[in-house]
């Protein structure tokens, strides 16, 4: 496949930056100084990456409570989200968020989201959207195993596909829901669904950004030429607990280690492109150290960053009251 | 009597109803934890904080019922199997998940039995985590009983410690009607002496934490403590308040609110929900009704602003209700006094 090289970099940088973002935000939770709850994105990287590459800030992206990955993967700062998750006033949403509801609406980002299945349908409105407004935009919800069982979740992929709006539904299936896997609580498969809701269905390995790359450009081409909704089923899995804190007793004690060592996105991309003659060992070492002193800068921020303001409480409940 | 965290007696009041009654059934995300995971351990979780932990072990998966998330389904499929005999407790994890189910409640379970001209039976338990306090953000936070005291047909429990906890869940699984038990996420921990052998405390029969003469305070769930606390403080003034925690909001009673207001004269409600049509306007238009010759001063109400739960420490501090608010509102109605006519 031909990938232009400054996607490549992008991509890479991108994946680079959600990995050292939630390795760090899993240390710092751990001093106790993060407040709320915080769900990891580690390992998930080539899929929120592989998926946006395809878009621009017009196309409209809905996430998740496990949401870091794909606001980087949108564009939204470190910086800003980062002192969001440390409850600052400069964060993207003024510390009234946190890390379950980051968004930025400038860069086509709905927001991360605390309720499962809460994405997919305001999906079908973003879509509905572009699709009146006639730019040429697509829209694409983010959701786990777990949320493709939320009736939200199978009422909207009717709705997008009675309405025939471009909505990408991408399947983000990491095997589990929380401490529950999808072996049990999901029943037939995603590919049956889209089959019975009347879309396409693409499937790739998310633990592959080239896999994700190329089938997330079909999804999102036959969503962005007008012929409706599809759906990508990205078959991952996730490094970390449900949320920090997990002690991850549903799994098999060597899994994550496993996965580590032989599923690792960033590790599959480097050995392809330098093999490929791509891109160069150096080009990527260059990237990780951009990434590493970008990602210090950020906690260093956000943790000397002034607090919300006590008037602060009272704003932006409404637009006008 | 074994001293027992809120959590360890909302875990015995469900174990030894499901040792008593084998129509109990347990159902909801993760209540056990670990089907379909690749340790084969069972029971990883017991819910995400822990509540139900080790009843699976103890009553097999048949009672037990971990669900998909799909809490339209499985609420709706609680209500529908309390109808025809089981006497299920489903649990909604936090509380603002209502808004994925609600219909099932509100339109279903509540209804059947007035819509059926009383033919129906629905004993069913629905618990979820409710309040702020977690830093866990506007759709994880909310005090939501109000929106359940306003449906007819639900009863609404609210408890404010561990024993209150383990007996009126008790009495909740054995109610048949179903109950709304919200369970404030930041009291797992509160210990207290909890008998070990079940009791129940009845519904709509309020609990006075402390009595005095000079101000009423109703406060609910967590807002009790915080109360207490105020109260101990104004004592030390010569201020002396008397503490009613109602214990359910629905039914809500009303003749102990009025007995005691009768006595003081003046009234603060503390609560912890969104303050438009919550249980302190509630409580309020009840005593302006019933027993507006007895006040001595207007009412107060002390509940946290009409704006979603913010995230950022400092800003949840000041939403919530707190010691020092309620102490100083029962402080402004100590220190009132009525104009006298020119
Ligand atoms: C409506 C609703 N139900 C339940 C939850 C609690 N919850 C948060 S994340 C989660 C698991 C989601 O699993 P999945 O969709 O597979 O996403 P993953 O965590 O694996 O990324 C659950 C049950 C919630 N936040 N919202
Ligand atoms: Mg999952």
């Amino acid at each position: 496949m031909q990938i232009a090289r400054d996607i490549l970099t992008r991509s890479y940088r991108s994946m680079r930056t959600i990995r050292d973002f939630e390795e760090r935000l899993h240390v710092e939770f751990a001093t106790g100084d993060i407040p709320g709850f915080v769900h990891l994105y580690c390992g998930e990287e080539a899929s929120g990456v592989g998926v946006c590459a395809h878009l621009t800030d017009t196309d409209t992206i809905a996430s998740t409570h496990r949401g870091h990955g794909h606001c980087i993967a949108k564009g939204v700062g470190v910086d800003g989200m980062m002192a969001e998750i440390y409850g600052r006033r400069s964060g993207v949403c003024r510390g009234k968020g946190g890390s379950m509801h980051i968004a930025d609406l400038s860069l086509g980002m709905l927001g991360a989201n605390g309720i499962v299945g809460g994405g997919p349908p305001l999906i079908c409105g973003a879509a509905l959207s572009h699709k009146t407004l006639k730019d040429g935009a697509v829209a694409v919800a983010f959701y786990g195993d777990g949320a493709s069982n939320e009736g939200s979740t199978l009422e909207s992929l009717n709705l997008a596909s009675v309405w025939k709006v471009p909505a990408v539904f991408v399947v983000e299936d990491n095997g589990y829901g929380e401490a529950t896997g999808a072996s049990y609580a999901v029943a037939g498969n995603q590919k049956d669904r889209a089959a019975g809701f009347g879309m396409p269905y693409f499937e790739c390995d998310g633990n592959d950004f080239f896999s994700v790359y190329e089938t997330a450009g079909e999804a999102i081409e036959h969503a962005r030429k007008g012929n409706g909704p599809a759906m990508l089923h990205v078959h991952l899995a996730r490094w970390y607990g449900h949320f920090e804190g997990d002690a991850m007793t549903y799994r098999a004690a060597d899994e994550v280690a496993k996965l580590r060592a032989e599923h690792d996105c960033l590790v599959n991309f480097r050995r392809k492109v330098v093999g490929a003659g791509l891109l160069e060992d150096s080009d990527l070492d260059t990237i990780d150290t951009a990434v590493k002193d970008e990602i210090e800068a950020a906690v260093v921020a956000a943790r000397k960053a002034p607090l919300p303001e006590d008037a602060d409480l009272m704003k932006d409940v409404y637009v006008s009251y | 009597m074994t001293k027992k965290s809120f959590r360890q007696a909302i875990n015995e009041a469900l174990r030894q109803e499901m040792q008593r009654d084998p129509r109990v059934i347990l159902m909801g995300e993760d209540v056990a934890g670990g089907r379909g995971g690749t340790s084969g351990v069972k029971d990883a979780w017991g819910g995400v904080l822990g509540v139900t932990k080790g009843l699976l072990t103890e009553f097999g998966e048949d009672r037990v019922l971990d669900t998909p998330i799909s809490e339209a389904s499985y609420i709706g499929a609680a209500a529908g199997a309390a109808a025809t005999g089981l006497r299920p407790v489903a649990e909604l994890m936090f509380v603002d998940f209502v808004g994925c189910c609600l219909d099932q409640i509100m339109n279903q379970a509540a209804k059947f039995r007035y819509m059926f001209g009383g033919k129906a039976r629905t004993p069913l338990v629905i618990r979820a985590m409710y309040g702020a306090g977690f830093n866990a953000a506007a759709q994880h936070s909310q005090a939501l009983y109000p929106l359940f005291t306003h449906i007819p047909g639900l009863k609404v429990v609210v408890p404010s410690s561990p024993y209150e906890a383990k007996g009126l869940l008790i009495e909740a699984i054995r109610d048949d009607d179903p109950v709304i038990f919200l369970e404030n996420k930041v009291m797992y921990d509160d210990e207290e002496d909890v008998p070990d052998d079940p009791y129940t405390i009845p519904f709509g029969e309020a609990n006075l934490t402390r009595e005095g003469d000079d101000v009423t305070i109703v406060a609910f769930g967590r807002m009790v403590n915080f109360a207490n606390q105020a109260a101990d403080r104004l004592e030390k003034d010569g201020i002396s308040c008397t503490v009613i925690d109602p214990r359910t909001t629905s039914p809500l009673d009303a003749a102990t609110i009025l007995d005691c207001v009768n006595e003081t004269g003046r009234l603060v409600i503390v609560d912890e929900s969104s303050p438009r049509c919550n249980m302190a306007t509630d409580v309020a238009a009840l005593v302006a009704e019933e027993a507006f010759d007895a006040l001595k001063a207007p009412i107060r109400r002390v509940t946290p602003p009409h704006t979603p739960v913010p995230f950022a420490t400092v800003l949840e501090k000041l939403y919530v209700p707190d010691v020092e608010k309620i102490e100083a509102a029962v402080r402004s109605v100590a220190a009132y006094r009525v104009k006298e006519e020119a």
